[in-house]
């Protein structure tokens, strides 16, 4: 099944924080003001959002593309999260 | 500018509604370049309204320029809309107003196709806005005396100082914006600088290093 | 810079046994002695022809990604139309050496590499991009070529600025397009869309020269050294804890001692250049140098740089020494990389001096998570993996500091680093 995954081009990307509020459940930011983006396909639930994000991102640095994993459930509601430690 | 059709005074009061919706949408413009905020509201709200009060003022041009058409006290062609000098009436000032929905249109046009567009090109459009406003507000006060009396001047002197002052604002973070280059060295001068009160800096780094 | 001189070093006797040294002639080569050794350059006179010996002979990639380089090949070769090759030179970390002996040794190696890889592709521009773009040799062979018509493309020589980055695959085409030599957002891959908008394929200088060798004696004799899943020799710096550095040709899964000298007289060992590991001895004796056996200790191998760090240095100065060179060279076009690593050079500068806060040890971890992934290039990824690999290493000296005490007796520094850092736009141009 065709789904779709978040990716920041990092170089287009400016901090303005915009993803983070409109698609919180996928995008945090971290300490700089730069988003952390959640690499797995996004859930059809909410397949309306990302677009909605990816839309209204001032350098159109975000983007959805195509991946063909299926999507996974949605994600249960949480606080932004940082990224996780390696 | 007697004989005061109702399509007259449409006209009027539209164009003054679309300048004051074409000064806040410059404002919102150089807050969403500056990741500025308006208080109480989200990051998305700036450049939500930027975007859709600049479609709403374009509405509002389009029934300013067809209420000035079908008034029937003066004859201006529809295409005067949008082609300088085509009117017989007010040639230069209905010009002015012409040449300045234009470069609006390329803005819009651009922006809603901007995935597809260069970068540069879309940037260079749409910094065709330092041109049309002033054009558009020139327009606003030689197309008719409305603007250059009573409480109507106070108010286009207003939209003229806001305009002004957010280039200002502009012009100077412009002056202070660290190339590319230096960035990186500015940020060790400020992590190091602030080592004496050692906290999670915030985001004051990516405001000084600004694109 | 020393060449070669494989009879004094280490493992030299293992080395002739395999069947090396292959890349390196004893002496430099001109094309008259290049020919008399090697023969003419083996042109197929097809397209694609090469590539299934390359693929039977499992060469990966020498510039340090070490991918399987039949695979790039047959990417480019089954694109349609104008395509372009490059053979990078440019080897931008500092530590490395062999690109530059290579090129001046056995420039015909490369060279032909590079026309029978562009033949094999179907290629219809040939570049070479490299630090030293007006050397004499480099221009000497290629006159000579040029002279007797050995080339199938003309090949434009093209300087490469000498910023740690201007060997990146993106940055390189940036530059050959006329840009700075600043790395781009892939997708696009530069074999997809690369210099003028054309398929590009990019490859290492060493790995044009082992391919000029395949397509002389055939992947059978390519696989008669190295391992099976890593077949071949590779070019390797080593770096002893006397300061001499050597180009040392040798097989790859050579153990590492037969490289690096594993005595009192060294306190660890880094393996892959200043984007590489850190390995603690005396565990890491028993490594070989092979991606298989490294990765199970979360190292690489890399463009094959090896540094026995000398004991009567100080290891937390010299990595936050690099580290700060590493954040410097940053393209500065990514948010977390331009705001990461910085502060981590910070940090271990902090580490590297005497007595440090205790946060700092928590924040240099939590920056390190934050950088890791989130570039357009993975500048800051072999960054952190370099500090990671340190911190774990240099526990011991870290916890010395925090005393206000180290363990060093020489100040001075170790791993080389070249001069002037970029401060302005011109720097990567």
């Amino acid at each position: 099944m065709m789904s779709e995954t978040l990716r920041v081009n990092p170089i287009n990307c400016t901090g303005h924080g915009v993803c983070a509020e409109l698609l919180p459940e996928l995008v945090s930011l971290d300490e700089w003001g730069y988003p952390i983006v959640d690499p797995s396909p996004v859930p059809a639930v909410l397949d309306r959002e990302a677009r909605r994000a990816v839309a209204a991102c001032p350098t159109l640095a975000l983007r959805l593309l195509k991946s063909d994993r299926p999507s996974a459930p949605a994600p249960a509601a949480r606080p932004p999260r940082r990224a996780p430690a390696r | 500018m007697s004989g005061s059709t109702a399509f007259w005074y449409a006209s009027r009061a539209t164009g003054i509604v679309a300048l004051l919706l074409l000064t806040a949408v410059f404002v919102l413009g150089i807050l969403v370049n500056r990741q500025g905020r308006l208080p109480g509201l989200p990051r998305f709200a700036v450049t939500g309204l930027h975007k859709n009060f600049s479609l709403l003022a374009v509405a509002f041009i389009a029934v300013h320029v067809l209420t000035a058409v079908l008034d029937s006290y003066v004859s201006i062609p529809l295409a005067a809309g949008v082609i300088p000098f085509a009117s017989g009436y007010e040639r230069l000032w209905l010009s002015l107003g012409a040449i300045s929905l234009d470069l609006m249109i390329a803005m819009i046009v651009t922006s809603l196709l901007r995935s597809h567009l260069n970068r540069v090109l879309w940037r260079a459009i749409h910094l065709l806005a330092y041109l049309s406003w002033p054009v558009a507000f020139a327009h606003s006060i030689g197309a008719s005396k409305d603007l250059q009396q009573g409480w109507l001047l106070y108010l286009s002197i207003g939209c003229a100082l806001l305009v002004a002052g957010a280039v200002v604002f502009r012009l100077a973070h412009a002056a202070r914006e660290v190339p590319r280059a230096a960035r990186v060295a500015t940020v060790f001068a400020e992590h190091t600088a602030g080592s004496a009160r050692r906290t999670k800096a915030p985001k004051e780094t990516k405001e000084t290093v600004s694109r | 810079m020393t060449a070669t001189m494989n009879e004094s070093v280490p493992g030299a006797a293992t080395r002739q046994a395999a069947g090396l040294p292959r890349l390196l002639p004893p002496v430099p080569e001109d094309l008259r002695g290049h020919v008399a050794r090697y023969g003419q350059t083996p042109y197929r006179g097809q397209a694609g022809l090469l590539i299934s010996d390359i693929e039977a002979s499992g060469l990966t990639g020498r510039g340090g990604a070490a991918f399987p380089v039949y695979r790039k090949l047959a990417i480019v070769d089954r694109a349609r139309g104008r395509k372009v090759i490059v053979a990078n030179g440019a080897e931008s970390e500092p530590a490395s050496r062999k690109d530059e002996l290579l090129l001046r040794v056995a420039p015909h190696l490369v060279l032909d590499g590079l026309q029978l890889t562009a033949e094999a592709v179907g290629a219809t521009e040939a570049h070479l991009y490299l630090h030293t773009a007006g050397s004499a040799e480099l221009l000497r062979a290629l006159a000579e070529r040029s002279a007797r018509s050995v080339d199938m493309l003309p090949v434009t020589v093209t300087q490469a600025p000498p910023r740690f980055l201007a060997g990146q695959e993106s940055a390189l085409v940036n530059r050959l397009n006329g840009g700075p030599a600043l790395p781009t957002f892939t997708p696009p891959r530069v074999t997809e869309r690369g210099l003028g908008g054309a398929p590009t394929l990019v490859q290492n200088v060493e790995t044009l020269a082992h391919i000029a060798l395949i397509a002389r004696y055939g992947p059978r004799w390519f696989r008669a050294a190295g391992t099976s899943a890593e077949p071949g020799s590779m070019l390797t710096t080593v770096y002893q804890p006397a300061g001499h550095c050597q180009v040392i040709e040798t097989e790859i899964g050579a153990p590492l001692r037969t490289l690096l000298t594993s005595g009192a007289e060294t306190q660890a060992w880094l393996v892959g250049g200043y984007h590489g590991n850190w390995l603690p001895l005396p565990q890491a004796t028993a490594l070989t140098l092979d991606n298989a056996t490294m990765k199970k200790y979360g190292a690489a191998v890399g463009a094959g740089v090896l540094v026995a760090l000398p004991s009567d240095r100080c290891g937390l100065t010299e990595v936050a020494r690099v580290t700060g060179y590493l954040a410097a060279e940053s393209a500065g076009q990514c948010g977390p990389c331009l705001n990461g690593l910085p502060r981590i050079a910070a940090g271990l500068a902090e580490l590297a001096g005497p007595g440090h806060r205790r946060q700092t040890r928590a924040d240099v971890e939590r920056w390190a998570g934050l950088v890791t992934g989130r570039g357009a290039c993975n500048h800051p990824d072999g960054t952190v993996r370099f500090v990671r690999s340190a911190l774990t290493v240099f526990a011991p000296e870290i916890n010395l500091h925090a005393r206000g005490q180290c363990s060093a007796t020489n100040r001075r520094p170790f791993l080389p680093l070249p001069d002037g850092i970029p401060t302005s736009e011109d720097d990567w141009t």
